[in-house]
């Protein structure tokens, strides 16, 4: 059913990357409890706006939980208390009327606060183009019946290509590491037959970029498993273990 | 003007090739010497760049968003259409292109369809190269379902994330040419002017949304593969930041829009349930394979769905579509929704809703088996609505989705100005005056990988390009432009907000241009925009700065031209006598209430030329040829 709650927002302005930010408190009242929680932000800041204040900063673009540009802190927690869920899709019917919420942007040494809540994840896009790819150029391709697939494997890849880019794991993680972003990919890559020619490069380069980059090293706490919107495995970052092991053993990359 | 859509002559079967060995090609070590942009990163934008900076281009990519792969495709869910007859059901590229033409309710041209359903067994061939995880069967091949208006199994799909798949696929295609250095990204970048030297597209001016500095950029060719304008309504199941500024911009620097009337309203969506919504969310149309259609029998019955007996409900789209049954096209099925909520039976608190029940199929498949299907759809449904699929019907209503309009261009993709180029949703060209599912990916990556990479060349070698720079005079007055209309944005100081202009607008379209449409509504809505647009100019409030980060003026420059297209929309309902696929006039329709088109004087795409501010938009007729299909009443009975 339908109801209303009133809240505490205790939400992280800042002006700029180089400017110092700071929480500020506003005031939400009457929020349906059906509204999404960005759908409550719009409400903060149609109110803000009218009172000659600027709006807070938030990324979000399909609101639907698949495009990875929506994610704050919420009390602690990227995207939010709900398991398996992004921003986008958390309902304020998870919370309780009088409830304060703290609002910060995801943070790590290689995200970059922009504006309030919006943060630079190009970081991640660069450990892609280190390898997150097969090698191919569009036409002469063979029929795409002639690459089988067990649908087990089929599974699997898809399990781990379901990852949205988001970074969450990496705001979640006391290390501030990519590691299940990056395992999610060279998992994908490395159990389909497409991705095996190189797949002893890319888990090679993407590490490798991964760690110029300035992100930490996986030290086993789960953390990015418990908030992964999408619940992606650490298993994947076990394959990506052993895919790097392999690679060291066997492979004139390094 | 004369419109050529340079369609290649000889048998349908032969045009592509025929052109493609027309068309002159340019030296590998010369297509090093040619700067493209491409504006856009979906399945159109991405697959341009990467195939494009494959041949040897310089390729400079612009998007939105703060990465290539969030682009507005990733949020595609139920499938890529292509005639592999995997199945060995009787498809064909014939079929694929029938049924494409048939559901476009005869609007569009023989020929580009003819080429979309020939190159669509490439598509599927190149993303599982790329090692895109398409659905599989156990024995390891590819697994096909079927999809609204076609009686085979043609659609491959991941899950319910084919868009993202397609797209990430795209992605590493476009990040392993940003590695190599033939393409250099632009993220966070907004098209806000196409630049013209010489009549010919060379260049852009984009707002870089970080610093909100106005940068310049040239090249030889623009691509603009920047979507469609379904956002005019308010309320769409498109992408927050999903616009029409770039094509508008197009428009009125003298390429025709196409169309613009022709958009589609999906008949499976949540539906809407506050005025605080910001969009509407889809339920993929594979769920019409299992899930079953229904109201109430009776006016008013307000039982929850599992005390109505199955005597007393109506599943009207087998009722009346005894051949396609759930599977009819989007058009049909969305009006058939509308008109039983108008008779009151809707369902749900406002009314406003139908029934999609999935018992049958469970108690069918099992629970397993329809959660394997459509596992995550029905979490995404019980996340939002906080009701299980499993256990309870859905409850589904229309919603805006879709834009068949869109820049006009040629057989190559080429819009009605020299060397810009026009790919993916953005253009108007494959899905006539409704879309089928399942085919608005197959025409992106279509237009992206496998026809703009030829199209260039021949415009290339054809042309002679003077060296231009960014500091001449036609790109400084564009810059100087965009700076006037930001200032005047932030300067107006009023006191309504830039979503309380766009929520209105919204309200205006969907009511009276909308699914059903009537010449009454349509001339008071274009009264409507007119005063609310003025009203924007006056009382809009736009806070901030403009060198900074500001979303509000990121919001108030879209729905200023949402304001100016909106009217565009209106006047091309109004000036389309007929009825066809999206486009339903009230007053054109059969005994039935079906679509009743006008194959005499309508059988064309209405192409419309800017003539300035305040002026009437100029109409051009391309006549559309069928030289292979018979003109039939589209019948899904
Ligand atoms: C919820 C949903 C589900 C769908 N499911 C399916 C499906 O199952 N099957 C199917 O075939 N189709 C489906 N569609 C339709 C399909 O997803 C889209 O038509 C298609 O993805 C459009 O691709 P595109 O490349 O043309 O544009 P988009 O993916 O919309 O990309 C537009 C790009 O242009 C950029 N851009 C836009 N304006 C500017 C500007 N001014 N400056 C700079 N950059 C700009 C954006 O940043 C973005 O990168 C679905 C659509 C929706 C909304
Ligand atoms: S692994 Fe999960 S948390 Fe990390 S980027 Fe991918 S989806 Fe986000
Ligand atoms: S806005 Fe796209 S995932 Fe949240």
């Amino acid at each position: 059913m339908t109801k209303t709650i009133n809240l505490t927002l205790k939400v992280w302005r800042q002006q700029s990357a180089t400017i110092k930010g700071g929480f500020e408190t506003y005031h939400a009242s009457n929020i349906s409890t059906d509204m999404s929680f960005l759908e409550m932000l719009d409400v903060v800041n149609e109110q803000l706006t009218l009172d000659c204040r600027e709006p807070i900063a938030f990324d979000h673009d399909c609101r639907e939980g698949i495009c990875g540009q929506c994610g704050s802190v919420i009390n602690g927690r990227p995207h939010g208390p709900e398991k398996g869920t992004t921003l986008c899709q958390l309902h304020m019917r998870h919370f309780n009327d009088g409830d304060t919420i703290a609002i910060e942007p995801f943070r790590a040494k290689a995200f970059k606060v922009l504006k309030d809540l919006v943060v630079d994840r190009s970081a991640l896009d660069k450990i892609i183009q280190a390898g997150g790819y097969v090698s191919v150029n569009t036409g002469g391709t063979p029929d795409a019946n002639a690459i089988p697939v067990p649908k087990e494997i089929a599974e699997k890849a898809m399990d781990a290509a379901a990852c949205i880019g988001c970074g969450a794991c990496v705001a979640s993680c006391p290390n501030a590491s990519a590691m299940l972003f990056v395992g999610a990919k060279v998992s994908q890559l490395a159990l389909l037959p497409q991705g095996k020619p190189e797949a002893a490069r890319r888990v090679t380069f993407m590490v490798q970029t991964m760690d110029e980059l300035g992100f930490g090293n996986c030290s086993n706490e789960r953390e990015c498993e418990a908030e992964c919107p999408k619940e992606i495995s650490i298993t994947n970052i076990a394959r990506m273990n052993r895919e790097f092991f392999k690679a060291g053993l066997f492979s004139s990359t390094r | 003007m004369h419109l050529d859509a340079k369609i290649p002559g000889g048998p349908l079967a032969d045009k592509w090739d025929k052109h493609k060995f027309e068309l002159k090609l340019i030296n590998p070590a010369n297509k090093r010497k040619f700067e493209v942009i491409v504006v856009g990163t979906g399945l159109a934008g991405g697959a341009a760049a990467a195939s494009l900076a494959e041949l040897g281009y310089n390729v400079k990519s612009f998007c939105i968003q703060d990465t290539p792969r969030r682009a507005h495709s990733i949020a595609a869910q139920g499938g890529i259409n292509a005639s592999k007859n995997y199945q060995n059901d009787g498809d064909s590229v014939w079929r694929l292109f029938y049924d494409t033409i048939k559901g476009g309710d005869f609007r569009a041209r023989e020929g580009n369809v003819y080429r979309l359903a020939q190159v669509s067994g490439n598509i599927i061939d190149q993303c599982v190269a790329q090692g895109v995880p398409f659905a599989r069967e156990y024995g390891g091949l590819l697994a096909n379902r079927s999809f609204g208006g076609a009686q085979v199994s043609r659609t491959f799909y991941a899950r319910g994330q084919t868009g993202q798949q397609l797209l990430l696929g795209a992605y590493s295609a476009l990040s392993r040419q940003i590695a190599a250095g033939k393409v250099q990204m632009f993220s966070r970048r907004e098209m806000m002017d196409l630049v013209l030297v010489n009549g010919q597209a060379r260049g852009l001016v984009v707002r870089n949304l970080v610093t909100g500095e106005i940068e310049r950029h040239g090249a030889d060719a623009v691509v603009l593969c920047t979507g469609g304008y379904a956002n005019a309504f308010f309320l769409s199941t498109n992408a927050m930041a999903c616009n029409v500024t770039a094509n508008y911009r197009a428009y009125q620097k003298g390429a025709l829009f196409a169309n613009p009337c022709f958009t589609q309203i999906h008949p499976t969506c949540i539906p809407v349930h506050g005025t605080y919504q910001s969009k509407l969310t889809l339920m993929s149309e594979s769920l019409r394979n299992d899930g079953r259609v229904w109201v109430p029998q009776t006016v008013g019955d307000k039982r929850s769905p599992d005390q109505i007996p199955e005597s007393d409900r109506d599943y009207f789209l087998e009722r009346k579509y005894p051949s396609f049954g759930n599977l009819v096209p989007r058009d049909v099925a969305s009006r058939n929704a509308k008109e039983q909520c108008d008779l009151g039976k809707g369902a749900g608190e406002t009314g406003l809703a139908v029934y999609l029940d999935f018992r049958d199929a469970i108690s069918r498949d099992g629970k397993d088996m329809i959660g394997q299907k459509y596992g995550n759809l029905f979490q995404m449904y019980e996340k939002i609505t906080a009701d299980n699929p499993y256990e309870k019907p859905m409850m589904i209503y229309p919603a805006v989705h879709y834009t068949m309009g869109g820049l006009w261009v040629d057989y190559n993709l080429m819009s009605t100005i020299p060397g810009l180029f026009v790919l993916g949703e953005a253009n108007f060209s494959d899905h006539g005056a409704n879309r089928l599912g399942a085919s608005a990916l197959m025409q992106g990556l279509a237009d992206g990988y496998f026809v703009i990479p030829y199209t260039i060349g021949g415009y290339f070698a054809g042309t002679q390009l003077p060296k231009i720079t960014t500091s001449q005079s036609e790109f400084t007055s564009a810059a100087r432009t965009v700076s006037d209309r930001t200032q005047r944005l932030l300067s107006i100081n009023g006191k309504r907000t830039v979503d309380d202009f766009h929520r209105e607008l919204g309200g205006i379209l969907w009511e009276y241009c909308g699914m059903a449409r009537n010449d009454e509504g349509l001339t008071k809505a274009r009264t409507l925009i007119q005063s609310l647009r003025s009203e924007f100019w006056e009382n809009v409030k736009v806070p901030g700065v403009d060198m900074d980060l500001n979303q509000s003026l990121e919001r108030a420059g879209r729905v200023a031209d949402f304001l100016e297209f909106g009217e565009l929309m209106v006047i091309d309902a109004l000036a389309r006598r007929e009825s066809c696929g999206g486009h339903f006039n009230e007053g054109f329709q059969t005994e039935e209430n079906e679509a009743l088109r006008d194959d005499d004087n309508f059988c064309h795409v209405a192409a419309w030329e800017y003539a300035g501010e305040g002026k009437d938009p100029q109409f051009h007729k391309e006549p559309l040829v069928f030289e292979n299909v018979k003109l039939t009443q589209r019948s899904y009975k």
